[in-house]
């Protein structure tokens, strides 16, 4: 059996164009790792082992038919539990979904599928992507491969276990509020937020409608590219994907960052843990060192985000959820979990007549001036820099008993879901051998500079060379 | 009575685009087997999102400019929520605070006007039926009709009687099939309605401080017959110093009465916000004059193009143009008829009186017609002259003798004058008319 230990897409790609491994391989490999690893880690809710060598077999096929494979071919994936996928249980790791079976595939899976990538099985998560540890799944939390008491992060909990633990190259994910980038951050991999509107909703369990985005996770930075190329497109099937061109976000990947001016937004350094601060001012010198300019700005509202954030999203949250009633599919509405419920009540409350002109709209209203914010940093800067949590990974049930506490770990994150611009979380190096990331943010559309930023700091620090001991 | 009817109208059109308002489903769910019209959009399904048909937009648009609406320069669907089983996402796509089109009106026989406040688009839900199922008394859902494209009219309360209430409605359903938009048929159930009622004392300015929604009437007579089983229900309550109750009422076509369905004491709070999945919308001058220019002509205006253009009546010209396709037959009749020297009001009558079958027969066939059968008539008229003239040259022997006081000589001389003609003519004519040639 080959060893995939150190296999990228970009790598796996290579080796399947010029024939040195074959497709059906390469998925058996991955899909001994996810059997393996899973009862471990918890990462898998489905594991679509008949599928996936189907899959790979087709590629093999292509390959031998002289065919020209997209990157993505061959290449297997991990796929949210919140993605549908025709005839594979899709359960947004809850029990009101527990045997639900889609008869249509999401637009990025039909994507994916068109690149024939592999779908190794569907992924662990909080239950409707609401959390940011795992911890609210309905099937048990997932496990961090660096260490296996720390939480791995979440909403996409699963999805960045399984490409940090090597289970898969990649894996599909969704942020809302920072599920991608958080999780990406605590297992040591690289997690894209796109644009809001850049990659199609359609399919895709609904958490909070205008703050969705469909995301994903690789091991580097340029597979991360690779990725969105596939997925990233108008939609006529969602209204609100955009028409904003899209281009090859691995062209000048490796253009450097010189001349680049990056932002670091102060109310994102006051207060932050110390040795979090110390990763980050250490990687912010990495990249003055490679010839970026660092400047400091404001982005004044920045305390306000997670007010309202948590007005917004469990308002439209209690709206997505009702159409749950356990008539046409699914479980009765009593078999929501905790977290879930408080969201959909929360939601209800702040929508309700009497208090939305308070609460809702109030905060459409700040909203806009966050936006603001970033649409003023970016007059002055190409990108900003920040943290993406104020704590390492924290231990499995250490915030679980406070959902206060847990929502306040947003702050470096939902502000940039309530602007809708772009943010990449890369690995940043390590505190008492638990991953830590950072995120950079861009402003709409422009997520081929992300990748160039990223890029070049990866390629400076290597960080993904450090492997979870499983 | 000092009580005065102060009586609401809130309409639902269904329009009969091709495909549904979110998704690309077939819209014609009448009389389908049930849940064949459907896809993930219309069932709610998880992941799905809604995409707006822009042909019902357009027509809504169309509709409130007939109606003498503004159209609002910018415009958003909200979601209206609430639970029931035959709204699979749990909430409707609608439109809360700023509808396409508002402040509109409509004349009423009389010269009345009632204004409308509002028209909207929103979605239709599915459709419940109860059934027994092996001997289980079950509910049934049939999605077919959930997402067919729905145009919400809302008057002010300017009714005050049942009569104006049924003119109202029969002037928005004439208006509505003129724009050829929907079949606004209240039997099939693509044109509801709902009257709110309510009663003042006269004099009263203040609307008063309740109202009772009616639902469930589905034709013009049942309108009549509940609002008037309302108004007397409701002054009976208030004679006898009674409120009646915030209610919504269902018409009862066995008890020929409204029985009461739910309380609506309190409005029902649907946590309206703007519909997150679709982006807000901004119409241009340019869009709402290209929806406008589309327009054709409208029953009012219509009418009185006929009356002065064709010097109709009143009353030919309203028969003539109450449906849109009975208007445009007469008109090309009329091309036909001008051919054949007809008049317009002869064209008129042709069709007010024969009553032809619009769909079977072409106008200019039933002109053809006409003429041919008129023609018969007056060929006899040359052919008698020609006949009569016949037989008095052949028998002048006949005339000096009639002339000389034989009276009986002039039956020879129409018997004559019959033989010759192939067709029945009236012997007293022919007589008159040899009388008038030999004297």
């Amino acid at each position: 059996m080959i060893d995939i230990t150190n296999l990228t897409i970009k790598t796996a790609s290579e080796m399947l164009a010029s024939k040195k491994i074959k497709a059906t391989e390469l998925t058996e490999a991955f899909y001994k790792r996810t059997v393996e690893l899973n009862p471990i880690l918890n990462s898998f809710i489905t594991i679509t082992g008949e599928a996936a060598r189907n899959q790979a077999k087709k590629v093999d096929e292509l390959i031998a038919d002289k065919q020209k494979l997209s990157p993505l071919g061959g290449i297997p994936f991990g796929i949210k539990d919140l993605f549908s996928t025709s005839g594979i249980k899709t359960t947004a790791a809850s029990k009101v979904l527990e045997d639900y079976v889609p008869v249509y595939d999401a637009a990025v899976i039909s994507k994916l599928k068109n690149a024939n990538a592999v779908i190794i099985g569907k992924t662990n998560q909080d239950a409707w992507a609401h959390g940011a540890s795992g911890e609210n799944s309905d099937f048990g939390p997932t496990k961090n491969p660096y260490k296996l008491d720390r939480v791995p992060g979440g909403s996409s909990s699963g999805s960045a276990a399984s490409v940090s633990a090597n289970q898969v190259l990649a894996a599909t994910a969704t942020d809302s509020g920072g599920s991608t980038r958080q999780p990406a951050s605590f297992c040591n991999v690289v997690g894209l937020k796109p644009t809001y509107g850049r990659v199609s909703r359609y399919g895709v369990i609904a958490m909070a409608s205008s703050l969705d985005t469909m995301g994903h996770i690789t091991k580097t930075v340029y597979d991360n590219a690779l990725v969105l190329n596939v997925t990233a497109g108008r939609d006529e099937m969602d209204a609100t994907s955009s028409s904003q061109k899209t281009e090859d976000y691995t062209k000048e990947i490796d253009k450097g960052v010189k001349g680049i001016k990056i932002g670091l937004p102060n109310e994102y350094f006051k207060s932050l843990d110390l040795k979090i601060k110390e990763t980050m001012t250490t990687a912010v010198k990495k990249l003055e060192s490679l010839g970026a300019k660092i400047v400091d700005v404001s982005l004044p509202h920045t305390q306000y985000g997670v007010a309202t954030y948590y007005i917004i999203q469990p308002s439209e949250v209690s709206s997505n959820l009702a159409r749950y009633d356990g008539i046409r599919f699914g479980n009765k509405r009593d078999a929501f979990g905790a977290e879930a419920k408080r969201r959909i009540i929360l939601g209800t409350f702040t929508l309700s007549s009497g208090y939305y002109d308070a609460y809702y709209l109030k905060a459409m209203k700040v909203r806009r001036l966050i936006r603001d914010d970033f649409i003023n940093a970016f007059k002055k800067v190409d990108a900003l820099i920040c943290p993406v949590s104020p704590t390492p990974p924290f231990k499995l049930g250490e915030k679980i008993d406070d959902p206060l506490t847990m929502y306040l770990s947003d702050v470096y994150t939902v502000n940039i879901n309530l602007a809708g611009v772009p943010s990449l979380a890369v690995p940043a190096g390590f505190i008492d051998g638990l991953p830590i990331g950072m995120q950079i943010i861009g402003p709409d559309f422009s997520e081929k500079l992300l990748y160039q930023i990223g890029h070049a700091y990866e390629q400076e620090t290597k960080w993904y060379e450090t492997k979870p001991k499983l | 009575m000092n009580w005065e009817p102060v009586i609401g109208l809130e309409v639902h059109v269904e329009l009969y685009t091709k495909s549904k308002m979110f998704c690309t489903c077939s819209a014609d769910y009448f009389g389908k087997e049930p849940n064949t019209h459907v896809c993930p959009v219309c069932l709610g399904l998880p992941g799905a999102l809604p995409t707006p048909n822009k042909q019902a937009i357009d027509w809504c648009v169309e509709i409130g400019l007939a109606l003498g609406c503004k159209i609002s320069s910018s415009s958003k669907f909200d979601r209206k929520n609430y639970f029931y089983p035959d709204l699979a996402k749990g909430y409707q796509i609608s439109q809360y605070d700023q509808p396409f089109c508002s402040k509109g009106e409509i004349t009423i026989t009389g010269g009345k006007k009632i204004m409308i406040t509002r028209v909207h688009m929103e979605e239709d839900t599915g459709k419940l039926t109860h059934a027994t199922v092996e001997g289980k008394n079950v509910s049934l859902i049939d999605f077919n009709r959930s997402g067919v494209p729905l145009v919400e009219i809302v008057t002010e309360p300017d009714f005050k009687n049942a009569q104006e209430v049924v003119d109202y409605l029969k002037k928005l359903q004439q208006t509505i099939r003129y724009l050829g938009v929907s079949s606004a048929d209240m039997e099939k159930g693509d044109m509801r309605l709902e009257p709110n009622i309510s009663l003042r004392k006269k004099g009263q300015r203040s609307l008063p401080n309740y109202k009772v929604e009616v639902k469930n009437i589905n034709s013009f007579r049942f309108v009549e017959k509940a609002i008037n089983f309302e108004i007397d229900r409701q002054s009976e309550l208030l004679n006898s110093t009674k409120l009646p109750a915030q209610e919504t009422r269902g018409w009862n076509e066995q008890k020929n009465a409204t029985v009461s369905q739910r309380s609506k004491e309190e409005a029902h709070d649907y946590r309206y916000f703007p519909e997150p999945d679709i982006p807000p919308f901004e119409f241009k001058n340019d869009y709402i004059e290209k929806i406008r220019a589309a327009i054709g002509e409208l029953p009012d205006t219509k009418l009185e193009r006929f009356k002065r253009d064709f010097s109709l009546n009143n009353y030919d010209a309203e028969i003539l143009t109450r449906e849109i396709e009975t208007a445009d037959y007469f008109e090309e009749a009329l091309k036909a008829g001008k051919e054949a020297e007809l008049s317009p009001k002869q064209v008129a009558n042709i069709i007010i009186n024969k009553k032809p079958d619009i769909l079977e027969i072409l106008p200019a066939t039933l002109i053809k017609n006409y003429i041919t059968a008129n023609q018969t008539a007056q060929i006899n008229e040359s052919q008698l002259e020609k006949a009569i003239d016949e037989a008095i040259s052949e028998n002048r022997k006949a005339v000096e003798d009639y002339k000389s006081g034989k009276q009986n000589v002039l039956m020879f001389l129409v018997g004559s004058v019959m033989r010759k003609i192939a067709t029945k003519i009236d012997a007293n004519l022919v007589r008159t008319k040899i009388l008038e040639k030999i004297k």
